[in-house]
């Protein structure tokens, strides 16, 4: 289930930010934020741009306290995963543009396949893009769309 | 037959007088409404009292409510039939006389209601006409509550006929001022009144006019924003009609007016721009009446109030008559604003066929002074595509959006069906063969690029057997062999597409001659052909070619050419054989004789073709942005690679140790 969905944009400021349950939404802000680093991480590892479709997909990020965050590098690189027995996933996936999606997912009652969790993350593209379309909205503003809104909330429900 | 019209329509006494008339038509209607009464009287068991007169002026009203609910063409025609009635009756109670050909109007529109009206006591009248016709009835939102709850149909939740004539009857006490109890309804009482008319007398048997009533009271309402969230549920037949009662003052209760059909707003929108009050409304009702018989001609109206509507984009507010055909809806486009919204999208992009790109919507929508959030909104639900850019339908659906919240309306959650891209599409293609829009495209297209589109066409249209060119192949057959190879691939991929499209373009208006009907869905073609195309070499070829005359403007089906955008990979495969059509066709259209709808054709052909190549450019636009990403992503991949190879084989010596 995700609990947090994050997008950021390339300056490493949050456009859109969403996480439920509500009180811990400090929480899942600091860890977006420290997972960050790891993209940054992983995006300068990668060499050149990240543009291709499959190395836009970050995978699991490095493990921390709750979280069980581990790299899966698309290009082969072995991941380290962390045993951990927490519940909480991170995913990164990094667009052309340098703006991020991070993905904060509770997997204790359903372990996520890799496959799912990909394609959320292209619905949540393809909505940043539809969002990108409106010529009312400008670029680095906050996210507003109430298609990118229910698009969100059916990825944090359904996952539930 | 104008004393058993007027009669028929008015009061007590109908019948007889009705009988009397000489028309087979009124006859019959008489006939009805005096079987009708007849029936009723015996149907209703209720313990009260109805007169002669109450029982068929009831009975009207109930088959009214009942058979409101009709489809768009019976409303088509029984508006027409009723508007010009209404303007027949309001003059023959205005002034005495009425045209004989006026007056046998008002028969089909009450047989039409009192044909279907028999319901007998198990007919329920639909809900929504019966509380639009309570509320025309001025009282307070709570009497109105007391009534339909003293008449049972709460208890049995549904009107039928007992139920509203008793709530018929209780309208008619509260009106009289006695208090709202069954005891009222037992003594003689003066018919309800429906707002106030120019008579006493009751006119509901009038829909339009009493809509026409209706229009006062959104008027006053929208001033003081009361104004709820109107639901697309079909209301009762209301057109924003001019016939309004110069008595008719403002509600005393404008808080019971709970529902608002957008058409008002837009009326008044567009009213706005007349500035009309109710005395120009008698000559509006001569409008009506010829607007009533001629469904397409909408040209001197949009026309006049175009131009003002353009100088006001914001909000002076009359009520006006609507050529409105359609059930309210306040997310139905009425053709007179449709003919707005397409003059506005020619003002932003003179070709009608082709996008307005997404910063000149935004400047444009900007003017309407909404905010930028709602506006963003607005966009959202109307740029069905998600490309930034407005096709014609999508820019009409947002315009409409936008008037309606300027009028105060709150946004939908998601679009409504009518406002839907693909059914405006279709919408849109009847009325724009009888639009004056013609005489808009006489800005000359540059004809060059006309035929060399038209051979693509054609050519097209050959492989669909279900076009039957038989006039244009003489035009055309000296292209057709080079094009048809080189279209064929491209062909059938549209196939699907095009196949789907025709449906909403092939029913023509019979006016129009074969050839023209063959040609606006040549044009469909040609314009799904064209993204497939590569547009550039297409483009060069275009500037040499004479006019070909005969195609007219048709509204072609953008969403699905510019779905095609998407799939790029379907569209780099058609590169392949558009550059080979491109390059080997040469067009040598003979010009087309002069025939004045000819031209016209010819001219909005031109506009075709040229809305089809601005799109092709912007295809090509992005085509050609995606190409270099494209190339940098595979450059990147490549040297990734080549790193990662170099690393394999650093490793390797260390394994076999």
């Amino acid at each position: 289930m995700a609990v947090c969905i994050a997008v950021i944009a390339k300056e490493n400021y949050p456009l859109y930010i969403r996480s439920i349950p509500a009180e811990q939404e400090l929480k899942f802000h600091y860890t977006v934020h420290t997972s960050l680093d790891v993209v940054d991480e992983k995006v300068s590892a990668m060499g050149k741009a990240l543009v291709d479709q499959r190395e836009l997909y970050l995978g699991l990020l490095y493990p921390t306290e709750d979280y069980k965050v581990s790299l899966l590098s698309r290009l082969g690189i072995p991941c380290v995963k962390s045993m951990f027995p927490n519940q909480l996933h991170r995913y990164g996936y990094v667009t052309n543009s340098k703006v991020k999606f991070v993905m904060v997912v509770d997997s204790s009652n359903t372990a996520l396949r890799d496959n799912e969790i990909r394609s959320m993350f292209r619905k949540l593209h393809n909505s940043y893009t539809d969002v990108m379309c409106n010529p009312f909205y400008n670029p680095g503003d906050r996210i507003h769309s109430r298609a990118f809104d229910n698009m969100v909330t059916s990825m944090m429900v359904q996952v539930c | 037959m104008e004393p058993g019209a007027a009669a028929a329509v008015g009061t007590a006494g109908a019948v007889g007088a009705a009988a009397s008339a000489g028309a087979p038509a009124a006859a019959a209607a008489a006939a009805a409404g005096a079987s009708a009464a007849a029936v009723s009287a015996s149907y209703c068991p209720l313990p009260l009292p109805l007169s002669d007169g109450e029982q068929q002026c009831y009975s009207e009203l109930f088959a009214r409510c009942c058979c409101a609910p009709a489809t768009s063409s019976s409303f088509f025609s029984s508006s027409s039939s009723s508007s010009s009635s209404s303007s027949s009756s309001s003059s023959s109670s205005s002034s005495s006389s009425s045209s004989s050909s006026s007056a046998g109007h008002p028969q089909p529109a009450a047989e039409l209601g009192r044909g279907a009206s028999l319901p007998g006591p198990a007919a329920t009248a639909g809900a929504n006409q019966v509380g639009d016709l309570f509320r025309a009835s001025q009282l307070p939102a709570e009497t109105l509550h007391q009534i339909t709850e003293l008449c049972g149909a709460k208890r049995v939740g549904y009107f039928g006929l007992t139920q509203f004539y008793v709530a018929l009857k209780l309208i008619a006490a509260a009106q009289s001022g006695l208090p709202v109890q069954v005891e009222s309804i037992k003594c003689e009482l003066p018919l309800p009144q429906f707002m106030a008319l120019k008579n006493d007398e009751i006119r509901y048997s009038n829909p339009t006019e009493l809509h026409g009533m209706k229009c006062q009271i959104p008027y006053v309402t929208m001033e003081k924003n009361s104004f709820k969230r109107v639901d697309d549920g079909e209301k009762q037949q209301e057109k924003m009609s001019p016939i309004m009662s110069p008595v008719s003052s403002p509600p005393s209760s404008p808080s019971s007016y709970q529902r608002v059909p957008l058409t008002y707003g837009y009326g008044k929108l567009r009213s706005g721009m007349d500035q009309m009050h109710a005395a120009p409304y008698e000559t509006r009702q001569h409008t009506l009446q010829q607007e009533g018989s001629t469904s397409g001609s909408h040209g001197p109206k949009p026309t006049r109030r175009q131009t003002s509507l353009i100088q006001s984009l914001s909000v002076e507010r009359e009520p006006q008559e609507s050529n409105s055909n359609y059930p309210d809806d306040p997310w139905r486009i009425t053709e007179e604003q449709r003919e707005y919204y397409i003059n506005q999208f020619k003002s932003l992009q003179p070709d009608l066929s082709s996008f307005i790109s997404g910063s000149l919507a935004k400047n444009f929508f900007t003017k309407s002074k909404l905010t930028i959030p709602e506006l963003s909104y607005i966009w959202e639900l109307s740029d069905v595509d998600c490309d930034g850019a407005l096709t014609l339908p999508e820019f009409c659906a947002a315009f409409h959006l936008i008037v309606a919240r300027k009028n105060g309306y709150p946004l939908p959650e998601s679009l409504p069906q009518t406002l839907q891209p693909d059914y405006l599409q279709t919408a849109f293609l009847k009325p724009k063969w009888d639009c004056a829009l013609f005489d808009s495209y006489s800005e000359s297209m540059p004809v060059n690029q006309q035929p060399r589109d038209l051979n693509r066409i054609e050519s097209s249209i050959k492989e669909k057997t279900d076009l039957t060119a038989p006039a244009q192949d003489v035009n055309i057959d000296d292209k057709q062999a080079l094009k048809i190879s080189s279209v064929d691939e491209a062909m059938p991929k549209d196939l699907s597409v095009d196949t789907a499209a025709k449906p909403g373009l092939l029913p023509p208006p019979p006016a129009l001659p074969p050839r023209p009907l063959m040609s606006q869905t040549e044009q469909v073609s040609e314009i799904e052909l064209h993204p497939q195309l590569t547009r550039t070499p297409s483009q060069t070829e275009e500037s040499g070619s004479p006019v070909k005359k005969d195609l007219p403007h048709t509204q072609p089906p953008s969403k699905p050419i510019r779905r095609k955008f998407r799939p790029e990979n379907q569209v780099m495969e058609n590169q392949e054989p558009s550059s080979v059509s491109g390059t080997s066709s040469v067009p040598t259209v003979p010009t087309v004789k002069p025939h004045a709808s000819i031209q016209k054709q010819s001219s909005k052909q031109k506009k075709a073709i040229q809305t089809a190549i601005r799109k092709n450019k912007e295809a090509n636009a992005v085509l050609a942005r995606l190409n270099s990403e494209l190339q940098q992503q595979l450059k990147e991949v490549h040297q990734e690679r080549i790193a990662l190879e170099n690393q394999l084989e650093q490793l390797r010596p260390v394994t076999v140790l």
